[in-house]
């Protein structure tokens, strides 16, 4: 979702020479003369307009959005339990803790993993899914529906959901296990450090491979046919249509999504939280959980508000480079517009 | 939407001189076994993902007790009263409504402060207003995790906690950036001489925005207030904050406690997780189209 905004601010130029917005053009012969005092008048109209459409918008962002990592970055300075004014100051001491903290490293390292594997594994799963269901297939529409379904529903309820489901011995999963007679494998799923993280991983995948999904078949559809049927006329296998016509095309859609996944996964709170609060053991623990922990159970929210801070100049700072680095090229003629459909 | 499948030019290509021909006579049978392993990929995908819900349908329907010897099969003896004791119950309703009125005013309050700053961002050229615009964007970089704690500090001091709007605000807020891209793109495509005849004809800004273009835009603003229902359904972290009295919990909050007070009561709890999800998957079988296009239209183009 976030690429939108550096793709149009891109744009916006070109998109304003072309086509100025009506006001402008209304307002642009009337420019001197006799009707000069007209176009002035229309002028102060139309700044008043601006302010008063503008301003909600601005002071409810300005206020909700903005002041709170402000807020943040200010009492990250403080040893500070949360009550009363912060007063008892230690500079940058909080982040020296937090980098000194094996539990916050852990969380760093846990993202990473589950980045990882979301890029390697989840991702990928989608992309040859919406490759499936892109084809000439019957109950495609229901398949789209059905494989975006878990996305809908609230990560609360698919945790609680899954909680039972990985159920040590008496869950669904260990069940089936017994049935294809893996059952001696004694896998705790949750309970256990070592899958504890790749369990969450496949409910991840199970929540959110099918908002991916459509986002890939979106890309897959404006894929122009006529490229496909030219590249099947000189002779390419399925395989390499899809090598070197389909993936390069899909390159912004693809680019799009890693970056929504990574973003996702900084992020990552009411899953954990709801299934393992961050055990067995630190060992399912995210930024998020960490930031909860010592902000609402241990009162030290300076500590608290310093991860908070460091989460923001992760995200901020990838944003940045992924915008400046991965998704500049395609600025110009991506084909991943919905236009068409609208 | 329907694209047929590049599979038609190899055909051609067969009978052209030069083409490969090796294959092309079992072509049929070959299709048809990739036809099936297809859709037998696709069954196992969709059994994934429909056994956990089904999972939950049928538990709700059988005693814990039976539960843990019986996972997979029908139940028994169908204990309906799993479900029936929590329909009859004030505090699952008082939920619903909670997540109802708290994604309505939040759906309300998103739009319509949007749609404001749209109009202005897709018809005004003045100075300084890609700046503002980027202002906006930034707000996409931000997870909410990020701004919870220090929001519920600000809340806290503004007493705002335990009342819906402590809720209903920050969620639009978080919501702005992309209701107002996703306006901005279509309102950028309603033609600028419609303005200017409804200028000349003496409609005043407002005037416009509100009888013209608004009305235009209602299959964009059915998407985006779309999206600002199921986030704000969906939302866990800052009711979970906000709202300490169990009067103002939403379903998400709901859900969790209640597996916190009947832990060992599985069957009732899963009863639970399946009437809090039928809302929501009640309300994306008929949204659907707005829910998909609008995601796909955030995140792909603006």
């Amino acid at each position: 979702m976030a690429h939108s905004a550096f793709k149009n601010s891109a744009v916006k130029d070109s998109a304003l020479e072309k086509r100025p917005a009506g006001k402008a053009t209304a307002a642009g012969p009337a420019g001197g003369g006799p009707r000069g005092r007209t176009a002035r008048r229309r002028r102060l109209v139309d700044s008043v307009t601006i302010a008063a459409f503008l301003s909600p918008a601005m002071l409810l962002f300005a206020l909700l959005v903005l002041v709170p990592i402000l807020y943040a970055l200010y009492t990250s300075l403080f040893k500070w339990g949360g009550f009363g004014a912060p007063e008892n100051f230690v500079g940058l001491e909080n982040f020296r803790t937090l980098f000194k903290d094996e539990v916050f490293l852990g969380d760093l390292w846990r993202g990473f993993v589950l980045i990882a594997l979301s890029v390697g594994i989840q991702l990928p799963f989608a992309l040859s899914m919406a490759v499936l269901l892109n084809q000439k297939l019957r109950g495609r529409a229901f398949y789209r529906l059905l494989f975006f379904a878990p996305y809908v529903l609230s990560e609360v309820i698919t945790g609680v959901l899954f909680t039972m489901i990985f159920a040590p011995d008496s869950g669904l999963a260990d069940h089936a296990l017994d049935l294809v007679g893996l059952g001696d494998l004694g896998i705790t799923w949750f309970a256990d450090s070592s899958t504890v993280l790749v369990t969450l991983f496949l409910v991840m995948t199970w929540k959110y491979f099918g908002f991916h999904m459509i986002l890939y078949m979106a890309g897959l559809q404006s894929i122009p046919r006529d490229v496909l049927e030219a590249a099947a006329i000189d002779g390419a296998s399925a395989w390499q249509r899809f090598r070197h016509v389909t993936l390069p095309l899909l390159g912004p859609t693809i680019r799009i999504s890693v970056f929504l996944s990574i973003i996702g996964a900084i992020q990552l709170f009411d899953l954990v939280w709801v299934i393992t609060a961050g055990g067995p053991v630190h060992a399912s623990e995210t930024m998020a959980i960490t930031m909860f922990q010592f902000g609402f159970k241990r009162y030290q929210v300076g500590y608290a508000s310093a991860i908070s801070v460091v989460m923001f100049l992760i995200c901020f700072v990838f944003a940045l480079v992924y915008q400046r680095y991965v998704l500049r090229r395609d600025l110009e003629g991506a084909v991943t517009s919905m236009r068409g459909r609208r | 939407m329907t694209l047929s499948p590049p599979r038609r030019p190899p055909r051609h290509r067969a009978d052209r001189p030069g083409g490969r021909p090796a294959g092309r006579l079992t072509g049929r049978t070959a299709a048809r076994v990739r036809g099936l392993s297809m859709h037998a990929l696709i069954w196992i995908v969709g059994a994934l993902i429909v056994v956990p819900l089904l999972y939950g349908l049928l538990s709700g329907f059988k005693s814990t007790s039976e539960l843990s010897t019986n996972p997979f099969g029908l139940p028994e003896d169908w204990v309906p009263e799993n479900y029936t004791g929590l329909l009859g119950s004030g505090s699952f309703w008082r939920q619903i409504f909670n997540s109802t009125f708290i994604a309505a005013a939040t759906a309300l309050v998103t739009v319509a402060v949007s749609a404001l700053a749209a109009y202005v961002f897709a018809r005004f050229a003045f100075r300084g207003r890609e700046l503002v615009f980027t202002f906006f964007t930034i707000g996409l970089m931000f997870p909410f995790a990020v701004a919870v704690l220090p929001l519920f500090l600000m809340l806290r001091a503004l007493d705002l906690l335990d009342n819906p709007l402590g809720v209903i605000l920050p969620q639009a807020a978080f919501g702005l950036p992309m209701t107002i891209i996703i306006l901005r793109g279509f309102f950028r495509t309603i033609p600028g001489e419609l303005e200017e005849a409804a200028i000349i004809d003496g409609c005043s800004a407002f005037g416009f925005f509100w009888r013209i273009l608004l009305p235009m835009a209602r299959p964009a603003l059915a998407t985006v207030s779309v999206l600002a229902i199921v986030t704000s359904w969906n939302n866990f972290f800052l009711p979970l904050l906000v709202f300490t009295e169990p009067d103002w919990w939403t379903i998400p909050v709901g859900v969790q406690q209640f597996k916190g007070q009947y832990a060992e009561d599985t069957a009732r709890i899963l009863a639970y997780v399946v009437l809090a999800m039928a809302p929501a998957l009640a309300f994306y079988s008929v949204a659907e189209r707005q829910l998909i296009g609008g995601l796909t239209a955030g995140a792909t183009k603006g």
